[in-house]
């Protein structure tokens, strides 16, 4: 019977080739805008860490003093030196790490010298992130404790600096100090670089990765934000009143989560009991998706394009059902026929709806050439994830779900009508 | 022209008229608050520097390592650039208009506040104003026995010594009248935190700030008297100079010392269009998505037309053989589409008002202008014209003959 319905529908909208080529070009065209956008919007906020993204936890504290504190104030991102350290002491959960971006000016046997993006971090960093390595491996918290002249370095990097070789050994100079190089990373970008989303939040990993305690010995630049209170003459002091640092804990199982929780509850009580301040002083620990969440991580543009995107396909949806319901009605007579030659209702709301596909598929076939072309368009523009866009088998899939929904939906009220035309009266009237 | 044989017409069909309707409504909501928004992108991409903009180079260069002879190699390097022919002014700043590093500071008029007043951003630099092309709109600039280096500020800040501090501020226009609105600011005090003070000896037409995160804030900025050896360097030349005394700096300072390594350098032009490139792309987008929504609805006005003349052919014709003119059917035709447009724009005001108002919440958008409204209205009333025309001139051309056909 479908295929019946499917020759007259093919039929039907040869009839009339401008109405239907305008009905496949208004889907098409609603398709491609809003499979674009939802791409965007499904790349960027997709897991960084999928493996992971439960267990690893940002951690927060707000230990300003009662001068700087104001109630309702979110819990700052960041912790100071004096905080990290002491949790990183107690080692309270499976895995944890204190980290800060940086930039240093690394100079190599020939050439000129290079300016390179660094991550200065503890130990833990490389298991609790599930870094590959190609060659080496990383540093132990020993290193981190003797301020080990240590670094790991990007496949990028090795391969720039020493061909691709195995570099695990050769000196790394950095300031007119020597960095032994312990490890070579495989490929590894973390989209978004959820660990820190303060410098660029988009794009390759570091290229360059020291011990935090080694970076701060030799007076390496850090970046990122940098928030202090009171006079500072060394932000990086052991003990400056500064917020600089990023904390990560990995919590695998819930018992942890709870515990550790506790423990940073009674480490706030501790600061507190100490004089530090006399607010609660709240605690916050979010995992990974959390944490991109509350930092609005996808782009305030991706998501009013979106917005903008699916407004666009319902005005062409509406569209597509008033020129469907033209055309259905304006067969009224043949319908007619149909009926009274024993075609059930039923039987004419199918044929309508095939029909309705049959334009479905074909604007989705059209909406998916558009999406293509409007993705290499996205990917042309200047923002810090353009090459990450992709469309992805998922979102394949949806794009042709959507089409066919989206016409079946268009075709369901004036496939409705034309099941409801009155045989004797539209015979009559011809 | 008769209008309620239409309205009777248009009730024999009343689903696909308040499609119609909705189509153009949905079209009229849309697009007047597509367009606000793209007028909005493009006001904010005019933002004024306060710089001279088409004079000025900028060159930075990395900290490599060695931290003891910053000054006499800025004092050195400085004295280079400022022999390049072409060159008339030199500065080594911390920070330029519309970079991406920042340095800012809460400010109070009182120092015991608790809270601050406003967050400004403090650049550093001696003859900075000069080099930028900086305007002054009263008092004076800051002079060279002002000028104190970063190194001993930091150190007297520690030990709180006020008398090795900063004590004169240059601020600009806007952040003046923030502060006291109507009057002068000159010899007014300022504190920075809250032990520093600071005496306003001069306002600035404008500088914008780096790193703009409230774009009401864009012009909160001071010019401290301090001294700044960061490799951050500012040129000013004539416009049609500036790529040849770019070129002409990098090879002079890599003569002085091959191992340096320049990381940015650009003309300034460029870092307002890098500055700006995510409001222009997606003014860019929002001029597409609206030419395409427009060729939508009018694609759907024609489809629907179209069908509607097909479908009255005969009582066309009937009409046409009772004495109807082809100028009576034309207008018909037009009337109708005035009559659905009209209803669909009303609706459409409506319902751009509520975008607006979810705009609003989301996204801090202002109130959409009264004057969208009836410059949306017209706009789709033309398109609608236009669109129904077609149809409306085959139902015109409607012989009389037809009445007597059957179908």
């Amino acid at each position: 019977m479908i295929s019946y319905y499917l020759d007259l529908a093919l039929r039907s909208l040869k009839r009339n080739k401008v109405l239907t080529a305008l009905m496949v070009l208004a889907i098409a065209v609603g398709i491609g805008t809003s499979m674009t956008t939802l791409t965007v919007m499904h790349v960027l906020s997709g897991d960084p860490i999928p493996q992971k993204s439960a267990d690893l936890f940002r951690v927060g504290l707000n230990v300003f003093p009662d001068d700087n504190f104001r109630p309702g104030d979110k819990v700052p991102d960041n912790l100071t030196r004096r905080d990290a350290e002491a949790l990183l002491r107690d080692a309270r959960a499976d895995r944890q790490a204190m980290m800060s971006a940086g930039t240093m000016v690394v100079t190599p046997a020939q050439g000129d010298p290079l300016s390179l993006e660094a991550r200065y971090t503890t130990a833990d960093f490389f298991a609790m992130f599930a870094v590959p390595f190609r060659f080496g491996h990383g540093w132990d918290r020993g290193d981190d404790g003797h301020h080990a002249r240590v670094a790991v370095i990007s496949a990028a990097l090795n391969d720039q600096l020493f061909g691709g070789r195995d570099s695990t050994g050769s000196m790394l100079q950095v300031g007119g100090q020597s960095l032994r190089i312990v490890g070579v990373l495989d490929d590894w970008s973390m989209n978004p670089r959820f660990y820190d989303l303060s410098n660029g939040r988009f794009g390759d990993s570091e290229q360059v990765f020291v011990p935090l305690a080694t970076a701060l010995d030799l007076h390496l630049a850090t970046s990122g934000t940098m928030n202090c209170w009171g006079n500072v003459p060394d932000e990086h002091a052991a003990d400056a009143p500064c917020l600089w640092l990023q904390y990560w804990a990995e919590l695998d199982a819930p018992s942890t989560r709870r515990a550790y929780r506790q423990y940073l509850q009674n480490y706030m009580a501790q600061q507190r009991q100490a004089g530090r301040f006399t607010h609660p002083g709240q605690i916050r620990l979010l995992d990974v998706m959390q944490w991109l969440d509350a930092k609005g991580v996808v782009p305030s543009d991706v998501r009013l394009q979106v917005w903008l995107a699916l407004g666009f396909l319902g005005i062409c949806l509406l569209n597509t059902v008033g020129l469907l319901l033209a055309k259905f009605l304006r067969r009224s007579g043949e319908i007619s026929v149909r009926r009274a030659l024993g075609a059930s209702r039923r039987a004419i709301f199918m044929q309508c709806l095939v029909e309705a596909g049959v334009v479905g598929l074909a604007g989705g076939v059209c909406g998916l050439a558009l999406a293509g072309l409007g993705l290499v368009l996205v990917r042309h523009q200047p923002t810090d994830y353009a090459g990450l866009i992709r469309m992805d088998p998922s979102m394949l899939l949806a794009t042709f779900v959507l089409a066919l929904l989206s016409s079946l939906l268009a075709g369901l009220l004036p496939a409705w009508r034309a099941m409801h035309v009155a045989p004797a009266v539209a015979l009559k009237s011809n | 022209m008769d209008i309620l044989p239409i309205l009777a017409t248009l009730r024999r069909h009343k689903v696909t008229a308040t499609l119609l309707i909705l189509q153009i409504a949905l079209t009229c909501a849309i697009v007047c608050n597509a367009v606000f928004l793209i007028t909005q992108r493009l006001h904010r991409m005019d933002m004024p520097s306060g710089v001279a903009e088409h004079e000025l180079v900028h060159l930075r260069l990395a900290d490599i390592g060695r931290r003891d002879d910053e000054k006499a190699r800025t004092a050195e390097d400085l004295a280079l650039l400022r022999q390049i022919p072409g060159v008339t002014e030199v500065a080594s700043v911390n920070q330029v208009p519309f970079g991406n590093s920042s340095n800012n500071s809460g400010i109070k008029l009182d120092p015991k506040q608790s809270q601050s007043t406003l967050n400004m951003t403090t650049y550093f630099g001696e003859n900075l104003a000069q080099a930028f092309g900086v305007q002054l709109v009263s008092g004076r600039m800051l002079q060279p026995d002002d000028y104190m280096d970063f190194d001993a500020v930091v150190h007297a800040a520690q030990a709180g010594d006020l008398k090795h501090l900063p004590s004169v501020i240059v601020i600009t226009q806007a952040l003046a009248e923030r502060l006291w609105p109507g009057q002068s600011a000159l010899g007014k005090q300022i504190y920075l935190g809250s032990e520093v003070p600071l005496r306003v000896v001069g306002v600035v037409r404008g500088l914008v700030r780096p790193s703009i995160w409230d774009d009401a804030m864009a012009q909160y900025t001071g010019i401290l008297p301090v001294r700044v050896f960061d490799g951050n360097y500012i040129l000013r030349t004539a416009p049609g100079e500036r790529d040849r005394v770019l070129k002409a700096a990098i090879a002079a300072l890599k003569k002085s010392d091959p191992h340096r390594v320049v990381i940015a350098q650009h003309i300034w032009d460029d870092m307002r269009s890098d500055f700006f490139r995510q409001d222009r792309a997606m003014a860019v987008l929002l001029v597409g998505v609206c030419i395409a929504l427009l060729v939508v609805t009018a694609l759907g006005i024609v489809g629907l037309g179209s069908f509607w003349v097909a479908q009255r052919r005969r009582q066309i014709g009937v009409r046409r053989a009772l004495g109807a003119t082809r100028a009576n059917i034309l207008h018909y035709f037009q009337t109708e589409n005035f009559l659905l447009a009209t209803i669909g724009i009303g609706l459409g005001m409506v319902l751009a008002y509520g975008i607006n108002l979810f705009l609003m919440q989301h996204y801090e958008l202002p109130r959409l202008p009264a004057i969208y409204f009836p410059v949306g209205a017209v706009a789709l009333w033309l398109i609608g014209q236009v669109a129904v025309l077609g149809p409306a001139l085959r139902a015109a051309a409607v012989p009389p003959v037809v009445a007597t056909r059957s179908v």
